[in-house]
């Protein structure tokens, strides 16, 4: 079964719809298995109790950037092929994108104020998060402004490849910058730094993450879908009114 | 060939003519610098160290004035229709409204902004070098601003939504445009690498910037 199947979207709500219990039921086990792990995870030698904030910033980073790679990937949907619900996808990502990335700027500014002293610095990892979080911003603000759904869809995938682009390079120049956060341990050659019995947790806690992520854009890719039927329902019904 | 002049002409014609208002983005320039000793206070030490990041920021934001009125003109009278049904490519076409924008935009900050570090306490002998990062770093402004500009122009409110669109991604241009300007003043860092970087990124965003300008406006339009 092609992609393209379910280019129908009645299809693809009776699909939603079928799966969607499912994906619920398996977020909350996993999530339930991972914050068990977490919370009998022992605290760090360094960092006491405070590194238990890691099971909720390292994996809503992840989910900040993957939520961008999402709609990178919609968005060469809409443009190249014109699948009508790419843009739907696209759409429903940008906001729960959003929403995972300011989670992990607040994680990490709690997190930054026992550890570094302070809620913010002008580091180029949090910088960098701050300005992915603003690219989101403009984004949704594209959206909002467009007032016919399918224009606003298309300029916004315009504006997500460039920002995939830009990222890359606004990552660079901002490690450039200047560079305080410590660099990625948990993928890194010669195996992760992190002691297995945290590392456990957090990888439950990234699936727990990306099951919900998942679960969320399904549902609101349906709620996108129904609300524009509603749109052009009341469309049809306004012009019926103005002919009569 | 012939045509991409011909536009590139035109444009600059109404720009520098009345109600064009090529100036009013050195002016912005001007008052902005003018604007900075009020708010940080007058200690010439201080303003000797942040000129370089305030002739940035004022080139940028001065930048920023004169887009949303590259594409929104053109299409409100029409002129924009005509542009994209012509001859010549699209990409084409948005490439040399970009240039007449920089010409007339951009080349005057430049031209003025050893005068305003001179204001600024920035020392003589760098004044130079901090007007060549301007014109290194501002055609990456006015190409990456094209995109925002052509992704706006069929909107409402285009104008507002373009500053929140452009300014994330011109980051990048003004970290190496102030690193490299601060090179040339205090050092001890080179000045070559992050000059070349932003000649990097303004070439890149010459040759990407029309590619994704037109096909907004492609998508604008239809």
């Amino acid at each position: 079964m092609a992609v393209i199947d379910f280019a129908n979207p009645t299809r693809f709500l009776k699909l939603a719809n079928r799966l969607l219990p499912w994906l619920a039921v398996a977020t909350v086990l996993t999530f339930a298995y991972g914050l068990n792990g977490a919370l009998h995870a022992p605290d760090d030698y360094q960092q006491g109790a405070t590194v238990k904030i890691m099971f909720l910033h390292v994996p809503s980073a992840w989910l900040g950037m993957f939520g961008w790679m999402l709609m990178s990937v919609a968005a060469l949907g809409t443009l190249v092929w014109r699948h009508p619900l790419a843009d739907v996808a696209g759409k429903a990502a940008a906001p729960i994108g959003a929403a995972f990335t300011l989670l992990c700027l607040v994680t990490g500014s709690l997190w930054g104020r026992p550890m570094w002293g302070t809620y913010w610095v002008w580091d180029a990892r949090l910088t960098s998060v701050l300005v992915l979080f603003l690219l989101y911003l403009g984004v949704l603000a594209l959206y909002w402004t467009a007032e016919e759904p399918g224009r606003g869809a298309r300029a916004a995938a315009i504006l997500t490849l460039v920002g995939a682009v830009n990222i890359p390079i606004i990552k660079f120049s901002v490690d450039w910058w200047n560079t305080l956060h410590q660099p990625a341990s948990v993928f890194r050659m010669g195996g992760s730094s992190i002691d297995p019995s945290i590392l456990h947790p957090l990888f439950a806690m990234a699936i727990a993450f990306t099951l919900l992520f998942v679960t969320l854009h399904l549902a609101a890719m349906r709620n996108e879908i129904l609300r524009r039927r509603v749109r052009a329902m009341r469309l049809i019904q306004a012009q019926g009114l103005a002919s009569a | 060939m012939k045509s991409f002049a011909a536009l590139l002409m035109r444009d600059v014609r109404l720009a520098v003519r009345v109600g064009g208002g090529a100036l009013m983005g050195a002016m912005f320039f001007l008052i902005v610098v003018v604007m900075t000793p009020f708010a940080v206070g007058p200690n010439l030490r201080l303003l000797g160290l942040i000129g370089p990041a305030i002739l940035w920021l004022g080139g940028e934001l001065a930048t920023l004035l004169a887009l949303d009125r590259l594409f929104a003109t053109d299409h409100e009278d029409g002129s924009l229709d005509l542009i994209r049904t012509g001859e010549i490519p699209l990409e084409l076409a948005v490439a040399a409204k970009a240039v007449a924008h920089w010409l007339t935009t951009c080349l005057p900050l430049v031209v003025i902004s050893p005068l305003l570090g001179l204001m600024l306490n920035v020392e003589a002998r760098a004044l130079g070098w901090v007007a060549l990062t301007l014109l290194a770093g501002t055609p990456a402004l006015t190409f990456i601003g094209l995109v925002g500009a052509a992704l706006a122009v069929a909107l409402r409110r285009g104008g507002l939504l373009l500053a929140i669109l452009v300014l994330p991604l011109t980051i990048p241009v003004l970290i190496f445009g102030v690193a490299a300007a601060n090179a040339a003043i205090a050092g001890p860092a080179p000045f070559g690498p992050p000059f070349t970087i932003l000649c990097a990124l303004s070439l890149a965003s010459v040759v990407l910037g029309p590619v994704a300008a037109a096909a907004a406006l492609r998508y604008a339009m239809e």
